[in-house]
C-alpha cells in the first residue's frame, strides 16, 4: 500500500479540477457543533434559561416574578383585592395600557418613542365613536374607520421622523400637543363624547363572554397554541433538525390547560356574593371581552413579528440599521410603518379607554396613559434602546403594572391616592428602565 | 473557464476625487480560487480600489472585465448581482439577531404555501454552511450575535459569503481586532474559503498574514500598482520595500514612475 495518502480527508475537501465549487458535504454536525434550537431534556431547557438570564437576557422574568409577587403582598395585605372580582377588574383596567404597549412595542424595536400615541388613540377613538353614534354607521366599520385614522396619522409622523429625520421625540410631542388640542375641540365638553349605553363600543371594557362561551375560547386557544408547536416540531424533525424533548412540549401545553382552566373558572365563578343578590339570583361573571380581543391582537402581531420578513427586517433595523441597509432592507419604509402600526393599535387603546368610563373625554388620555403603555413594554422586557421586544413583553408588563396601581389605590383607599399612582408609575417605569439598561450592559460579549 | 484566466480583471483604472488623484491607472487581477493580498500603507488607495470593486465608487476612468466579460458597476446591488461580496471590517451584523438570522438578512427563506419564514431550511443551510468550512468555534447557530467573540463574528461574516455563493470575496483587515489563536481560525477559513473556489482579496496590514495565506501579493504604492506578483516569488523583505518603496531591485515601479509619483523627492 505505498499510495496510501494520510491526508485523505483533506484531499477530498479539494475541489475537483475544472470544476467552479465543490459540492458541500452533507451536514454532518462536528463534534462541539450543536446547532440547537430545542433542548433535548428538561434540565437542559432549565440550564439554557439560566444561562441566557445570566448573560442579561432577562426577557419577561421581571414582570412574571412581579405579577407573582405582588399579588401575594397584596393578598396579604388586603385581602378583598384577593377576589374573583378583583381578577376581572385587573383585566379591564389592564386592557388599554396593554393594546397601546402592544403598538409602543413596534416603535421601541426601531429605538424611536412615540409620545403622542394616547393623544392620537383618543382622537382616532372620538372619530369612531362619532361614525356611529351621529352618523349611525355598525360598529365593526367604525373600528376600522378608527383604525384607519390613527394608521394615516401615524404615517404622517413616521414619515416626518423617517424622510426629514426630525427626531422621533420632537416630531410626537408635537403631535402630542396638536392632538390634544383636536381632541378638545371634538370631545371638549364636561362629559365627553358620549358612546351611547349599550353600544358594542359602551361594553367594550363591561362585557363579558358566556360561561360557555369562556370555556370554548380557552379550547380554541390551547388547540391552536398546541397544533402550531406540533407543525414546527415536526418540520424540525423533517430536516433533521435537534428538536424539543416531547416531555417539555406536553408540560408546555399542560401548564396552558391548567392555568387556563383555573382563570375560565374563577372568571365564570359569580362576583355578586352579597346575600340579597344570591336570594335573587344575579348573576355577574364570565371572561372579560378585553382578553380574547387581546388574545386575537396578540396572536396576529406575534405573527407579523416572529414569522414575516417584515417583522425580521424591524428586529434587524432596531439591532443594526447600517447592517440593515447593507442587506437591501428599506429602512425608512420600516421605519415610518412602525408608527403607523403603533397609531393604529392606539386607536384600540383608545376605545378601551373611552369604554371605561363609557364616553372619549379630552382629558382622559392626559397625564399618565402614555407613559403606562411605554411602562408596561418596558416592564415587560422591551429595550428602550431598540432590537428587542415582543408582543407578549407588552401583555405581561401591563398586567403586573394594573396590579401594582390597582393594589396601590386599594392600601392607600382613604387617601387621595391618585398622587401616589402616579408616583409609584413613574418609580417603576424608571426601575425597568434601569434593568433594561444594565442588562444590554451584561449582555455585551468581551473580547 | 481557462484556469488561468483571471474571474476579475481591472486595467487601467483611475479615480480621483477632486484635484486628488487617488488610483493612476491601475491594473488588478484576482484568479477563482486563490487568495490575492492587497497591500499597500495607509492611503495607498486599497480602500478606494476595493470601494471601486464593491461599487460604492464608479471608477473614472478604466476596464474591469468579471468573467473575461467587461462589466459596469454602479452600485453595491450590481456588484452583489456578480457575485462580489464584500466584509467590511465593522462586519455589518445585528448584533441582537441570531446567526442563521444574520446570514440571510435581506434575502430570507420563505415556505413555498404560507410564505412565512422558513426558519427550519434557513437553519439547516446555515448549519451546513458552517460544517462545510469545518467551524468548530461556533456552540450554536441559534446564538445571538453579541454573545459571539470576534474572531466568531468574523466567521459568521465570511460564511454568509459562502452561503449566497459569492464568486469574489473581498475581505478588509479580516484579522485587525483579533487575538492569536482567533486570527489562526480565520486565516483557516481563508484558506478554506479560496479552496472552494472563490477568488478571496484580502487586505491586510499584517505581513504574517499575508505571507501564510495568500497565492498573490499585490502591492500598492501611493494610488499605482507596484507589483503584482506570486507569493512563491518573493520573501518578506521585498513586500516591505514594495510597501514602502514601491520597488524591489528589478521588481516595481522604475525610478520615473516613483518620481513622476513622489514629485520634486529623491
Amino acid at each position: 500500500m505505498s499510495d496510501y495518502v494520510a491526508g485523505t480527508t483533506q484531499s477530498q475537501q479539494q475541489p475537483p479540477a475544472g470544476s467552479h465549487r465543490a459540492a458541500p458535504p452533507p451536514f454532518v454536525p462536528p463534534p462541539g457543533v450543536t446547532p440547537d434550537g430545542g433542548a433535548s431534556t428538561i434540565s437542559d431547557a432549565v440550564r439554557d434559561y439560566t444561562l441566557r438570564v445570566r448573560q442579561g437576557e432577562l426577557g419577561s422574568l421581571p414582570a412574571v416574578l412581579g405579577i407573582i409577587l405582588l399579588t401575594v403582598v397584596f393578598a396579604i395585605a388586603e385581602p378583598s383585592l384577593f377576589s374573583v372580582a378583583g381578577l376581572s377588574d385587573v383585566l379591564q383596567q389592564a386592557a388599554a395600557p396593554i393594546t397601546l404597549a402592544m403598538g409602543l412595542v413596534f416603535v421601541l424595536l426601531l429605538g424611536e418613542i412615540d409620545l403622542s400615541a394616547a393623544v392620537v388613540g383618543s382622537t382616532a377613538a372620538a372619530f369612531g365613536v362619532i361614525w356611529t353614534v351621529k352618523h349611525g354607521t355598525p360598529w365593526y366599520i367604525a373600528i376600522i374607520l378608527a383604525m384607519l385614522f390613527g394608521t394615516v396619522c401615524g404615517t404622517a409622523l413616521g414619515w416626518l421622523r423617517a424622510r426629514l429625520g426630525i427626531p422621533s421625540f420632537v416630531v410626537t410631542l408635537a403631535a402630542y400637543l396638536s392632538f390634544q388640542g383636536v381632541l378638545d375641540f371634538i370631545a371638549g365638553t364636561s362629559s365627553g363624547l358620549s358612546m351611547g349605553n349599550n353600544s358594542v363600543f359602551f361594553n367594550l371594557i363591561g362585557g363579558r363572554l358566556s360561561q360557555v362561551g369562556g370555556w370554548i375560547f380557552l379550547v380554541v386557544f390551547v388547540l391552536g397554541y398546541a397544533l402550531v408547536k406540533w407543525f414546527q416540531r415536526a418540520d424540525r424533525t423533517r430536516q433533521n433538525l435537534p428538536v424539543e424533548a416531547m416531555s417539555i412540549f406536553w408540560l408546555r401545553v399542560g401548564a396552558l390547560v391548567i392555568g387556563g382552566a383555573v382563570f375560565v373558572y374563577l372568571c365564570n365563578a359569580n362576583e355578586l356574593t352579597l346575600s340579597w343578590q344570591k336570594r335573587e339570583g344575579l348573576y355577574l361573571g364570565g371572561v372579560p371581552w378585553a382578553v380574547p380581543i387581546i388574545a386575537v391582537l396578540g396572536v396576529i402581531l406575534t405573527f407579523v413579528l416572529s414569522k414575516t420578513r417584515y417583522g425580521r427586517h424591524i428586529y434587524a433595523v432596531g439591532g443594526n440599521t447600517e447592517a440593515a441597509r447593507r442587506a437591501g432592507i428599506p429602512v425608512r419604509a420600516v421605519r415610518t410603518s412602525v408608527f403607523a402600526i403603533c397609531s393604529g393599535m392606539a386607536a384600540i387603546s383608545g376605545l378601551f379607554l373611552g369604554s371605561q368610563v363609557g364616553a372619549v373625554n379630552a382629558t382622559s388620555s392626559l397625564g399618565n396613559t402614555l407613559l403606562l403603555g411605554v411602562a408596561a413594554a418596558v416592564i415587560g422586557g422591551t429595550s428602550l434602546a431598540g432590537g428587542r421586544g415582543r408582543v407578549m413583553d407588552a401583555v405581561l408588563g401591563g398586567i403586573a403594572l394594573t396590579i401594582l396601581i390597582f393594589g396601590m389605590s386599594d392600601l392607600l383607599k382613604n387617601s387621595d391616592n391618585a398622587q401616589w399612582e402616579d408616583i409609584v408609575t413613574g418609580v417603576v417605569l424608571l426601575i425597568a428602565a434601569g434593568v433594561d439598561a444594565t442588562s444590554r450592559h451584561a449582555g455585551r460579549a468581551s473580547g | 473557464m481557462n484556469e488561468n484566466e483571471p474571474i476579475l480583471r481591472m486595467r487601467g483604472i483611475n479615480k480621483s476625487f477632486g484635484p486628488v488623484s487617488v488610483l493612476k491607472g491601475v491594473d488588478f487581477e484576482a484568479h477563482a480560487g486563490e487568495v490575492t493580498a492587497l497591500v499597500g500603507d495607509n492611503g495607498a488607495g486599497k480602500s478606494t480600489l476595493v470601494k471601486c470593486i464593491g461599487g460604492t465608487y464608479t471608477v473614472d476612468d478604466g476596464v474591469i472585465e468579471f468573467n473575461g466579460a467587461p462589466v459596469r458597476v454602479h452600485g453595491p446591488r450590481d456588484a452583489s448581482a456578480l457575485g462580489i461580496e464584500i466584509v467590511y471590517q465593522d462586519l455589518a451584523l445585528c448584533d441582537n439577531l441570531d446567526i442563521v438570522q444574520n446570514m440571510f438578512l435581506g434575502r430570507e427563506r420563505r415556505t413555498s404555501r404560507s410564505r412565512t419564514l422558513d426558519e427550519t431550511t434557513m437553519e439547516r443551510l446555515a448549519g451546513e454552511t458552517l460544517a462545510s468550512l469545518s467551524v468548530r468555534t461556533v456552540k450554536s447557530v441559534r446564538q445571538k450575535v453579541s454573545s459571539l467573540s470576534g474572531g466568531q463574528r468574523q466567521t459568521v461574516a465570511i460564511a454568509k459569503a459562502v452561503l449566497w455563493n459569492s464568486k469574489v470575496v473581498i475581505l478588509d483587515e479580516p484579522t485587525a481586532a483579533l487575538g492569536v489563536a482567533q486570527t489562526a481560525e480565520v486565516l483557516r477559513l481563508v484558506r478554506s474559503l479560496a479552496d472552494q473556489g472563490v477568488a478571496v482579496i484580502l487586505i491586510s496590514h499584517n505581513m504574517n498574514d499575508v505571507l501564510q495565506v495568500s497565492d498573490r501579493i499585490a502591492a500598492l504604492y501611493l494610488g499605482q500598482m507596484a507589483a503584482q506578483v506570486k507569493r512563491s516569488e518573493v520573501t518578506h523583505t521585498q513586500i516591505v520595500e514594495l510597501i514602502t518603496a514601491g520597488r524591489s531591485g528589478h521588481l516595481g515601479l522604475q525610478l520615473e514612475d516613483a518620481l513622476s509619483t513622489n514629485g520634486a523627492v529623491i
